[in-house]
């Protein structure tokens, strides 16, 4: 019998039918709830007109879209470029075996069991002149801090908040792959009379690429949809400095139900992180694939 | 149970892994698949398991298709390279889970427990885990499960590659013993023609996702039907001499002419091959003489394998016992021309050796 | 190249009593400048640790490790000048081959122009000159093999290279290639190769001198050829030879020999009482059953391994093997043969040592 491979067992999908049951119900359905609006003008809830792309072209035309837009990359890139390096360096400083590695991980890892809004609200108070103590030791050494007021400590705040939540989530994915390269490449490069950095370079950092390019990955979609931490901590101000992109999906959408616009931008929000996570991540194995390549014909 | 590949092939994208082949195990022996890392013997064993399906072909059991079977429903047992056994099971309920899945009363499978465990001689870790034993140790319980469920097809990929070389022998002998009383068909991948040959049974030979010959080991080995399996099936390599053909016979590139009867048809350029232990220092009956520059000689007690430098390239001799040959001398190397096969040079064998004529 | 010398003794506890708290137990060797030696042994039974003690990856619990009369035992690899190839492939996966090779020379400081140079003559010497421009990561799992190897040659002032394993991930046609190779630098540079291995083939085809070890102690050190035709242990004769040594219990009286049941005579010096006897497969006779010193065998199983056959003789429990080429005449399952058990290749031993 030639032709393609028959499955081999059907119930397998039986047992699958739940799952979509429920993510149809949770995600599938208010996403094409969304499609719809997006080409719909939503005058009142009884009367709605269809517009076409009317609304795709309204919002792609938005000055204050743009903007947010803008901000919202340098945002991003912002936060990976100073994440990823000092995860790696934290993962290469925390020690491998016994109660000390235990330990140093659980604190380590304790910024991330911290719930978002929380984290908010912890930052918000900590900068504080008055009853925070950033707030408080900035202004008696003299430095003029309010990130309510300057747009630029606004700006760093809301980025020193994030690294000091998230860098840890790198600094966990780097360890775990610094403790999958075999001890032999140490000891053949201490061998070698290599140096600390070309061991860094030359064997851990090749080694990590699987591990980061999921780091990566995870920084960037989370950063790039970051909503609650600057929400609570500025609110997007001073005036719309901080405003990323999901908040001003939200004021639009919520804050001014404008329904139609809104849900055309949302679409538009999740092709653009989809677009530059696939860009991204191909990329990355394109790096890897010129060894595999290589290796194949080798 | 007889096991039959009919006509498989297995294509990955466009990446071939099997090139169509037709295979039928023998029954009560051990056939051996013997090829180099990616010739293809995992694919072919994962086929038969029932753990891939080829792109091509049925898998016939006992006559019936079984190809679209799933693997739990066939009734396979298979030995990995890995040791792998359940971690957190003891050695004893390890090697009782088929029993136990099977639905066996708790007292025959403490009997059959214990009587396996004897009989691979580890009886004394029953209630250890697996992660407490050494490698060979493990590999036993997972073979003594393998036997526990004394399955109608056993596959073994590569099981004892990674222990140390005597415990690999030993190990073999005891397989060999534990198959000869069992009815099932057994399979083991191998890379190493030795192997294939201390094991005895059938050899399927493969090289890169063909089929290349399946017969009898020893027959496999003496009568290799193409230079591709004379390569894959020799340990050391075989040697290989252009020669052309002369009006007494043939013609080595150096000069040196042979007698040689030459059957009708054959071509004009051929490949004389000889194994290594056909080429030995002093002439016999039938054979050429080549003067020879000594390169390297390896002492193994029993062999002495002698790398030579002749004009008709370079040459690997094995001769029995301890031979101390200094490097750089200038020797003479005979050539067993009675051991001799002549292959086309495109790969099938042309000639058998006159040695096998009179038939072994 | 360096003359290295062993007076130690390794325990991974703090106060070992008895032998099992010992992964070395106590001993001295001593590795000629420029000799290749093997390490060979059973997992489990310290090559790799002594492997590590000589490099300087481990530092010995007890005694000294000494290079050319100096006490290395503290010093780091880099320190010893040495150099190592893994059980697996270890290069540097971004860079090319020849970067590899010049890596340890870089971090030397040589000068760009001697770099070349030296990487050039390895590469010849290793037949890796053509595929110098190549991402070590493409390469085949030998000829990776064949990188490490060079990495440690290219130093031009390398006290030793050590090798673990390191034909583990090679298949076995590719084996001989590389094992030739070895040998043929070893000829060609002379250094101190030391080499750990468990099997039998490589240890003896590659080394001048074999330290064979079982559970932590060096048990015989020697030539291949006396390893194998006068094995001081039986643990010795068991282990070098495929199949290993057969042995007998026999005893002893004057001039006559009771093996099996069956009372031979012999002409050595033997000590009185219970002794081991112990012959080679290569070197055990098969002669007609009724010849005078031989002792009757059933033959239960005979088996053609291409080159040689392996005839098992049965009488009672025990079961000798023998090995014979194809030139002889080689008898059939069932038939009844006489087996020559002494000879001159007939060792004795007692309490597992050699005595005669």
């Amino acid at each position: 019998m030639s032709g393609p491979i028959k499955p081999v067992n059907q119930k397998a999908w039986w047992l699958v039918l739940p799952v979509i049951l429920c993510v149809a119900f949770s995600a599938i359905i208010p996403l094409m709830t969304v499609v719809n609006y997006s080409v719909q003008d939503i005058i009142s809830p009884e009367r709605r007109v269809f517009v076409g792309v009317e609304w795709f072209m309204e919002v792609l035309r938005d000055e204050d879209l743009h903007e947010a837009l803008f901000r919202q990359i340098q945002y991003s890139l912002s936060v990976l470029l100073i994440e990823v390096p000092l995860g790696i360096t934290l993962a290469l400083c925390m020690p491998a075996h016994g109660w000390k590695s235990s330990a140093v991980l659980v604190v380590v890892a304790l910024s991330l069991l911290i719930p978002w809004n929380v984290v908010g609200t912890i930052w918000q108070i900590f900068g504080r002149a008055d009853i925070g103590l950033l707030g408080y030791t900035l202004e008696r050494m003299g430095v003029e801090y309010s990130y309510t007021g300057n747009a630029t400590h606004a700006w760093i705040t809301v980025l020193v908040m994030d690294v000091w939540h998230w860098t840890p989530l790198v600094a966990l994915l780097a360890f775990a792959g610094l403790r999958s390269i075999p001890d032999a490449y140490y000891q053949a490069a201490q061998i070698d009379g290599a140096s600390r950095i070309a061991v860094f370079r030359y064997i851990q950092l090749p080694k990590l690429r699987g591990v980061l390019v999921i780091a990566v990955l995870l920084r960037f979609m989370d950063s790039f949809m970051i909503y609650t931490e600057p929400f609570v901590l500025t609110g997007g101000g001073p005036g719309n400095a901080t405003t990323f992109l999901s908040q001003y999906l939200t004021q639009k959408a919520v804050g001014q139900f404008d329904l139609g616009p809104a849900a055309a931008f949302s679409l538009i929000y999740f092709l653009i992180i989809l677009l530059f996570s696939f860009v991204l991540y191909n990329w990355m194995q394109s790096v890897g694939t010129a060894d595999a390549q290589e290796k194949s014909h080798g | 149970m007889q096991l039959e590949l009919e006509e498989i092939e297995q294509r990955v994208g466009s990446d071939v892994h099997l090139y169509r082949q037709s295979l039928k195990l023998t029954p009560g022996v051990i056939n051996v698949i013997l090829g180099a890392t990616k010739a293809g013997k995992t694919s072919l064993m994962r086929i038969m398991a029932g753990l891939d399906q080829p792109s091509h072909g049925r898998v016939l059991v006992d006559g019936r298709d079984v190809t679209n079977m799933p693997v739990r429903e066939r009734n396979v047992a298979m030995v990995y390279q890995q040791f792998i056994n359940y971690p957190a099971m003891t050695v004893a309920e390890n090697i009782g889970s088929p029993l136990r899945l099977r639905g066996e009363p708790p007292a025959r499978i403490q009997a059959k427990v214990r009587e396996l465990a004897e009989r691979l001689h580890i009886e004394m870790f029953l209630e250890r885990l697996p992660a407490e034993l050494s490698g060979g140790q493990q590999q036993r319980v997972a073979l003594a499960r393998a036997l526990a469920k004394d399955a109608p097809l056993m596959l073994f990929d590569e099981p004892l590659v990674n222990l140390d070389y005597k415990l690999r022998e030993e190990l073999r002998e005891e397989l060999t013993l534990l198959f000869a009383s069992s009815g099932s068909t057994v399979l083991y991948a191998t890379t190493e023609p030795g192997e294939a040959l201390m094991l005895g049974g059938y050899t399927a030979v493969m090289d890169a996702g063909e089929l290349l010959q399946y017969g009898p080991a020893a027959d496999v080995f003496h009568r290799p039907s193409s230079l591709r399996v004379a390569r894959a099936f020799s340990d050391p390599p075989m040697n290989l001499i252009e020669v052309t053909q002369s009006s007494e016979g043939l013609r080595f590139g150096s000069g040196v002419t042979v007698e040689w009867e030459l059957a009708e048809g054959l071509p004009e350029r051929m490949l004389l091959g000889v194994r290594a232990n056909a080429v030995a220092l002093q002439p016999t009956q039938r054979s050429a003489a080549l003067d020879a520059h000594v390169e390297l000689a390896e002492i193994s007690g029993s062999d002495s394998f002698l790398h030579v430098e002749t004009a008709v390239g370079d040459l690997v001799a094995q001769l029995a016992g301890v031979h101390n040959v200094e490097i750089g001398s200038a020797i003479q190397v005979h050539i067993d021309l009675a051991q001799a096969y002549l292959f086309d040079s495109a790969g099938p064998l042309l000639q058998m050796p006159i040695a096998l004529k009179g038939g072994r | 190249m360096a003359l290295i010398e062993l007076d130690l003794a390794h325990a991974y506890g703090a106060n070992p009593q008895k032998d099992e708290d010992y992964a070395l137990l106590p001993m001295q060797l001593r590795f000629e400048d420029g000799g290749a030696y093997a390490l060979l042994g059973p997992s489990g039974c310290g090559k790799s640790t002594m492997l590590n003690i000589i490099s300087g990856l481990l530092a010995p619990s007890h005694g000294t490790v000494r290079f050319d009369g100096i006490d290395v035992s503290a010093h780091s690899p880099q320190q010893r000048n040495i150099a190592q190839v893994f059980q697996f492939p270890v290069i540097y996966d971004t860079m090319t081959v020849e970067q590899n090779l010049a890596f340890p020379l870089k971090n030397r400081g040589l000068s760009p122009e001697r770099i070349r140079q030296r990487v050039g003559e390895v590469a010849e010497m290793l037949e890796i000159s053509h595929e110098m421009n190549r991402r070590a990561a493409g390469l085949s799992a030998d000829q990776k093999q064949i990188i490490s190897l060079g990495r440690g040659l290219v130093r031009p002032d390398v006290s030793a290279v050590l090798f673990d394993e390191p034909l583990t991930v090679i298949d076995p046609h590719l084996k001989w290639k590389l094992r030739r190779k070895l040998k043929q630098i070893h000829h060609e540079l002379r250094l101190t190769l030391i080499y750990v291995t468990h099997d039998q083939i490589e240890a003896l085809t590659f080394a001048d001198e074999v330290v064979v070890m079982s559970r932590g102690r060096a048990v015989q050190v020697g030539r291949p050829e006396d390893l194998f035709e006068r094995p001081a242990h039986t643990f010795v004769g068991h282990f070098i030879g495929s199949p290993g040594m057969n042995f007998l219990a026999a005893s002893v009286d004057g001039s006559s020999l009771k093996v099996l049941d069956v009372v031979l005579t012999h002409d050595r010096n033997l000590p009185q009482g219970d002794l081991m006897l112990g012959i080679r497969p290569e070197y055990l006779e098969i002669v007609p059953p009724q010849t005078p010193e031989s002792v009757a065998f059933e033959v239960a199983r005979v088996q053609d391994i291409g080159t040689y056959f392996l005839v098992a003789c049965r009488r009672g429990d025990v079961t000798l093997k023998v090995r014979m080429g194809p030139e002889m005449i080689i008898p059939t399952a069932g038939q009844t043969v006489g087996l020559r058990l002494i000879s001159g290749r007939t060792c004795f031993y007692r309490n597992e040592e050699l005595v005669l």
